[in-house]
């Protein structure tokens, strides 16, 4: 049996979060959470070994209480178990911090893992850094940015593009993966699942103090990252504002940077006053 | 001159060098930093037959280069590699290490950071020394509409990843000196636990958008696909190229290849033309070196609109129409 481990993050459903310039704080409550895409992909290659060797899926989010809908989604797609690690003690984490507390919940629930996937990034924060560093706590190998996976005898075949070369790597398991997004489409979840996973989800919620966790290294507290401060970039340059119709706005640019633009085409812009109607 | 005590580590990534020239960039913003805390700018290389790399890093503001050089690290490897690291900067104590945001920067540096037990910060954008003598860490926070200052202050070293073209490297000078400390490769070092089954380089990517001298850059704000698709007409008049943000990539409106920003591609275009685009700054950090921006945007306050030296206050589909027919009378006339 395949026992695999996929990690999980809920993010805003927007790219572009909406920030209160007035406070100086986030409106994370405005914001609608969903399924990291490269997590969904990392769920989606497990469900895939699952399906061709015989499988069992652990997912693991650490977050807020919202943050169980992923895991209901991930139980709607295939994923057998899911483990919910939510406490205030854990907010504020950074990915040092993140991936200790990772590391702890699959220590205790899940310690004969032989795969964890993960995604290679998350499209809010976009470190990058949480799979390597688990992957370190926990002392197993890591490939990230996998973009295809073969199960092997007690290893595990990646193929990947990293810095311009296309790799074939063999790595021993247990390890690690973090997975890209250019491969393995998350399937579509019907409805009728989701309704299922809703009704007697297989989640466990699990407190720091299950964990055992080391205050030192819990949280906002432990986390050797400190934010001084959140600021607003403003690069205004003295620049040449134009309104009104859009024709006549063209017109304007253009009577006032015919030669710029112009040059850099290598076209002469320039019209005859007479033409101009 | 007395020996400095405090350093300032670069990790030389010299794979790929011709297109990533990561390491080189951060020696100069090294040696600015350096000057700072009266510390020492040294490069760490690993691998097997790197003396030409050491020499372009002394070239490049190294004082000091720790090579570790043997047939065992003929290809990068992470697990050799930050056990390396490691004990290394255990023995050296170094203040700062910084690193790449490569392929392998990016799987290397957090590693590192974790044996290390140290604050990691991911992409930074700026990079500087405050009062207190710590680094401060500039990066995007919160979907890039602002900018967070990032310290690890009880922890050494303090560690910072940056993308590539983040910084302009110093031209070289191939008369400097600097130390080199031969390291040897240690008798107990742990096996490698992953296998490189083989490698083909890639051709290199065309650089058509990072080359071009107009770019036709288009954001959300174009509306729809449809609409967005008049952009490639304005860019072929122009003889340009388009450039997209990443909401726009993402709803397939133009190729990924068309991604411009600091998470891909840095442009320097003579004219860049900004149609729909909000400004955040993981988008601006790819277009720093445009020359003269013209933006169309309806809000006036938007950052990008800041930043033009032509900001255009109307709707971005009719003036780029109206752009385009402006532009063929007066090339006909
Ligand atoms: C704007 C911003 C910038 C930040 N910059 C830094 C920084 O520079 N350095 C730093 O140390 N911290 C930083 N943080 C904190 C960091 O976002 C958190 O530690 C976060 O929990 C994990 O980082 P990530 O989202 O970047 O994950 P990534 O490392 O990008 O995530 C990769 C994968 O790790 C797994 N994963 C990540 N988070 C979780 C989770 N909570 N539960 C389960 N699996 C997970 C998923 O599989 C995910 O796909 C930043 C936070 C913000 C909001
Ligand atoms: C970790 C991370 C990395 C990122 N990397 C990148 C990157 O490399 N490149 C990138 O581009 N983005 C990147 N982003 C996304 C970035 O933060 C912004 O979300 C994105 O650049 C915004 O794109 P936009 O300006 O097209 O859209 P929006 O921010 O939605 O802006 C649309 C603009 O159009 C204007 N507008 C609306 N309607 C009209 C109209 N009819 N006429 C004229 N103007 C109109 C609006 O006023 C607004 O200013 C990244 C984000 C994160 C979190």
């Amino acid at each position: 049996m395949l026992k695999m481990i996929v990690c999980m993050k809920q993010v805003p459903m927007v790219t572009e979060l909406p920030w209160d310039t007035g406070t100086g704080s986030l409106k994370r409550d405005l914001a609608e959470g969903m399924m990291n895409p490269a997590c969904k992909h990392a769920l989606e290659a497990a469900l895939r070994l699952k399906a061709e060797h015989d499988g069992h899926i652990t997912a693991i989010t650490m977050g807020p209480p919202m943050a169980e809908e992923v895991l209901r989604e991930a139980i709607a797609m295939g994923a057998d178990r899911c483990l919910m690690l939510s406490d205030r003690k854990m907010a504020g984490a950074d990915t040092l911090v993140t991936s200790y507390t990772l590391a702890r919940a699959i220590e205790i629930f899940c310690p004969d893992f032989d795969l964890i996937l993960c995604g290679c990034h998350t499209s809010d924060s976009e470190t990058a850094q949480v799979g390597p560093q688990l992957a370190e706590e926990l002392d197993i190998p890591v490939i990230a940015y996998a973009e295809h996976v073969q199960l092997g005898d007690g290893s595990i075949t990646i193929r990947r593009v990293s810095d311009n070369f296309l790799e074939t790597l063999e790595m021993d398991m247990p390890g690690l993966i973090t997975l890209t997004t250019h491969n393995y489409v998350p399937r579509y979840t019907p409805l009728a699942g989701l309704q299922d996973a809703f009704d007697e989800p297989n989640i466990l919620i699990v407190s720091a103090d299950d964990l055992g966790l080391d205050e030192a290294m819990t949280g906002i507290q432990g986390s050797p990252t400190r934010i001084l401060d959140v600021f607003s970039p403003t690069a205004e340059k003295k620049n040449i504002v134009l309104t009104g119709a859009p024709k006549k706005i063209v017109e304007e640019l253009f009577e006032r940077f015919d030669d710029r633009i112009g040059s850099v085409i290598r076209k002469d812009l320039k019209v005859d006053r007479q033409s101009h109607g | 001159m007395a020996e400095k005590t405090r350093s300032i580590w670069v990790f030389g990534d010299y794979r790929n060098y011709f297109q990533n020239r990561v390491t080189l960039q951060l020696l100069s913003r090294a040696t600015d930093l350096a000057q700072k805390i009266d510390a020492e700018v040294c490069a760490v290389v690993f691998g097997h037959e790197v003396d030409e790399w050491v020499g372009e890093y002394i070239a490049h503001g190294a004082k000091k280069v720790f090579v570790t050089d043997h047939p065992m690290l003929k290809s990068y490897s992470t697990d050799l590699y930050v056990a390396l690291m490691e004990r290394l900067a255990l023995t050296y104590d170094p203040e700062i290490i910084l690193v790449g945001a490569t392929s392998f920067g990016r799987e290397f540096a957090p590693r590192v950071s974790k044996r290390l037990k140290t604050g990691l910060t991911a992409d930074c954008v700026g990079l500087d020394m405050n009062e207190e003598g710590l680094l401060v860490q500039t990066a995007p926070a919160f979907g890039g509409n602002v900018l967070a200052r990032i310290v690890t202050p009880g922890r050494r070293p303090q560690m910072a990843t940056v993308r590539p073209g983040t910084f302009q490297e110093i031209p070289h000078n191939y008369e400097a000196a600097g130390e080199i400390v031969r390291v040897p490769l240690p008798a107990n070092l742990p096996r490698d636990r992953v296998r490189l089954i083989s490698s083909e380089r890639q051709p290199p990517r065309e650089q058509k958008i990072e080359d071009a001298a107009v770019v036709v850059c288009g954001g959300r704000g174009m509306g729809s696909r449809k609409k967005f698709r008049n952009l490639y007409d304005l860019a072929r008049i122009l003889g340009g190229e388009v450039g997209a943000t990443r909401p726009v990539v993402y709803s397939k409106w133009a190729e990924e290849e068309a991604l411009v920003g600091q998470a891909d591609k840095h442009i320097q275009p003579k004219v860049l033309l900004s149609f729909g685009i909000s400004g955040a700054i993981q988008h601006t950090a790819g277009i720093t070196n445009a020359d003269f921006i013209i933006a169309v945007n309806k809000n006036p306050n938007a950052a990008m609109m800041k930043m033009a030296d032509v900001a255009i206050v109307a709707d971005a589909n009719q003036v780029c129409t109206a752009f385009i027919r402006e532009l063929k009378r007066r090339i006909r006339s």
